[in-house]
């Protein structure tokens, strides 16, 4: 299947497909925040006024991939989102506890449920179709995802439109903070992999909005081909971890000498990052690595971002000198592999070719 | 991809009964489980009748095995699961490739509720383990590690049609190839956070709710879990008590119409139901019973009941909601309504629409107000229709 549009609304400048990463934004603090964009065009203006962030972030994502791949209304539209619509959920939680469940009004409440952004994607294109949401934590993309290959491989669609969404809200950053995922002090994405990352705990947090819309045809304007995808979960060290890679690939009847690059989920934090410098040692240790957390921050649906990513690679033929790759410069990049891995606990593998 | 999926086991724990055995004797004896609250807590207390199940955390944790700290989200989950894995005797559940397929609504909001009183007061406060397991994903683990199911584990989220959607999800994993065995369905318990929402909607019924009655007045929300065993061919094969229903169709539609509420016409629910038929290969007058979504809304009952008239008329199958004595269970009930549809068919019975008084008067039709037994049920339509316009409906077939 084909990876035929893409819509990406991240920390960097992604959205309406401006020159790839060649301006990368720095930020200090912990936190990444998506760049929004002009909304005007793309939503009638009314209905914006009435969307909370994420499901304006989500649903000009997806607007902005059906509008590439000249699609109107897709034969499903699956999302998959760990956190759901936070500011919403943060909204009614608050005003109840503050009014003790009474003079409640229901906006808040109806926009939490974690099908909205898909349910608005389908009310604004009149969309009648399969329409589905994933809610699980690091493996929400990636089984949105794979109901949409499934759909694909099933001949229920001919074209699926996935997506990922999660945000970050001053609440659900300060309980995480508390958790202790992110970073304290001075901190900057730009240094995530350098200095500060040497063997401290924590990560950057971040959030975005990555669309893509997948077809059983090939087109000429494809970005790239999805050949797999493979999660698993709560893998019993690095032998299984190893031992899971080497079966997906040998399911696509690939060897890891014949991918061009290998896409890791570093994120800073020392105990996380063990699992990536391990693999650098054993399987990957031929292989050509680069990382993207230090672009869009670390999240449940990253995935989604490093998928756009690839697809960029591929498609534009170049590779932003951010990534810093140090492999062969005059091989193409035809074959991509990402493997991430989100607190140790959700893996999974994708991999991606050029057509 | 064309092999049948099989129900190999089915596990439920509701207002009506913490398993399938309570369950069938309450619906036999037209016992509902609404109440006035007595385990869960909010200023509605007096006002706001629920269907709760009826233990407290420690009595469910006890049940389940699992901490009673947990959400209770989890508690209910864990027992229903378990039922179901044990009633579909399958002895070497490691040895096969194993998913666990659950849905709900609001994670551990129970929880989250608690935590957040406290941090609203000095965001420093609040137990983060209160906290920890909101997302809804990490339910659906906490069980999942209690069954110790590892090789695919997700967490569908559409509302109140969250887990046909899961079922239906776990029956494509297997007819791909990706797994032998299945647990699917979904679990809700009450929280504060939904109860509010519904009551800011106007949509809570302060008596006890009359699904598909002209005088509806709205829902009564439930908690609950319902999950069924589905595997593969080669599985039921081996299987000792071997399986006597298939999921034979299912579709998943939108009715593109409002966020809360549905088309005057039902056109999703339209779609849903007759894109389940298109699935099964059957036609309308196959069907022997609809277990109705019927919440007890004005909007819903009428756009479900407009629905089934576009598809059936002139003919129409026995029909009736269980949400009478359930509740509404949200994210739980289509897999409760699951394992309902399914003994259905195993036991030959149809459950009556408890409290059903005067038929709707723009239908030609009205759901069934008596028990009965020994009737064949060969092919049961189950109805879950939710917000965001998400309708799905399932078909379970006898084998």
């Amino acid at each position: 299947m084909y990876i035929r549009a893409t819509g990406n609304i991240s920390p960097q400048k992604t959205f309406g497909h401006p020159p790839f990463l060649s301006e990368p934004v720095e930020y200090s603090g912990n936190r990444l925040a998506c760049i929004e964009p002009d909304y005007k065009g793309l939503i009638d203006a009314k209905l914006i006024r009435r969307m909370s962030r994420i499901i304006r972030m989500g649903v000009a994502a997806a607007m902005e991939c059906l509008q590439e791949a000249g699609v109107t209304k897709p034969d499903a539209i699956v999302t998959g989102t760990a956190y759901g619509c936070m500011e919403d959920t943060g909204l009614f939680l608050t005003r109840m506890v503050e009014f003790n469940e009474e003079l409640l009004t229901p906006t808040a409440f109806i926009q939490s449920t974690h099908n909205t952004i898909g349910a608005q994607i389908g009310l604004l294109l009149q969309c009648n179709n399969y329409n589905n949401a994933f809610v699980h934590r690091g493996f929400s993309f990636e089984s949105a995802l794979l109901d949409g290959m499934m759909l694909l491989k099933e001949k229920e669609a001919t074209n699926v439109l996935v997506g990922a969404i999660d945000e970050i809200t001053n609440i659900s950053h300060a309980i995480l903070n508390r958790m202790g995922l992110y970073k304290q002090g001075q901190v900057s994405n730009g240094e995530l992999f350098k200095t500060i990352g040497i063997g401290t705990k924590g990560t950057i947090a971040g959030e975005g909005a990555s669309f893509f819309l997948l077809a059983n045809e090939p087109s000429a304007t494809d970005y790239a081909k999805l050949e797999g995808l493979k999660t698993f979960y709560k893998p019993q060290g690095i032998e299984e971890i190893e031992a899971h890679i080497s079966s997906f690939l040998a399911a696509q009847s690939i060897g890891l000498d014949e991918i061009d690059l290998i896409i890791t989920g570093k994120n800073g934090d020392a105990k996380s990052d063990e699992i990536f410098a391990q693999l650098q040692h054993r399987i990957f240790s031929r292989s050509n690595l680069v990382n993207y957390k230090n672009l869009c921050g670390e999240y449940p649906t990253a995935t989604a971002f490093a998928l756009w990513l690839a697809a960029n690679i591929i498609k534009s033929e170049t590779m932003p000198t951010v990534l810093e790759y140090t492999g062969p410069k005059e091989k193409p990049i035809k074959r991509i592999l990402i493997y991430d891995h989100y607190q140790s606990v959700h893996h999974s593998l994708l991999l991606i070719s050029a057509c | 991809m064309n092999d049948p999926v099989f129900v190999a086991g089915t596990g439920i724990i509701s207002a009506i009964g913490n398993n399938t055995a309570e369950c069938l004797d309450a619906l036999e004896n037209s016992r509902a489980g609404i109440d006035n609250m007595q385990y869960f807590d909010s200023v509605h207390r007096q006002k706001i009748p629920v269907a709760e199940v009826k233990l407290d955390n420690v009595a469910l944790a006890k049940l389940s095995g699992l901490a009673n700290t947990k959400s209770r989200t989890a508690l209910l989950s864990l027992v229903a699961a378990k039922e179901a894995i044990s009633n579909a005797g399958i002895k070497n559940i490691a040895a096969l490739r194993t998913g666990f397929i659950s849905a709900n609504s609001v994670g551990g909001m129970d929880k989250t509720e608690k935590f957040f009183a406290e941090f609203l007061s000095n965001n420093q406060r609040g137990k983060l383990r209160d906290v920890v397991h909101h997302e809804c994903g990490s339910i659906t683990e906490l069980v999942a590690d209690q069954l110790g199911i590892k090789d695919y584990v997700t967490t569908i989220s559409t509302a109140c049609s969250s887990s046909a959607n899961a079922i239906f999800f776990g029956a494509r994993l297997i007819k791909n190839n990706i797994l032998d065995v299945v647990v699917a369905g979904g679990t809700d318990a009450l929280t504060k956070f939904t109860l509010n929402g519904f009551n800011t909607l106007m949509i809570l019924d302060e008596q006890f709710c009359q699904p598909f009655d002209e005088n509806r007045r709205g829902l009564n929300l439930g908690e609950g879990a319902g999950y069924i065993v589905l595997v593969s061919e080669k599985v039921a094969a081996f299987l000792s008590k071997k399986p006597t229903v298939k999921l034979s169709g299912w579709c998943n539609a939108n009715d593109a119409y409002h966020q809360t509420a549905s088309s005057p016409d039902g056109n999703g629910s339209f779609l849903a139901m007759s894109g389940a038929l298109k699935k099964s290969g059957l036609l309308p007058q196959d069907i022997d019973y609809i277990n109705l979504h019927g919440t007890g809304t004005q909007n819903n009952d009428i756009a479900e009941g407009t629905a089934i008239k576009r598809l059936f008329d002139p003919q129409y199958p026995r029909m009736s909601s269980t949400k009478a004595f359930t509740g509404h269970t949200l994210g739980a009930s289509g897999g409760i309504e699951a394992v309902f549809s399914i003994l259905a068919i195993q036991q030959g019975i149809i459950y009556p629409n408890l409290r059903l008084q005067t038929p709707m008067k723009e239908l030609p039709f009205m759901p069934v107000t008596d028990f009965i037994k020994n009737t064949n049920v060969k092919h049961v339509l189950s109805n879950s229709f939710g917000f965001g316009g998400n309708c799905s409906s399932l078909i379970f077939s006898k084998l």
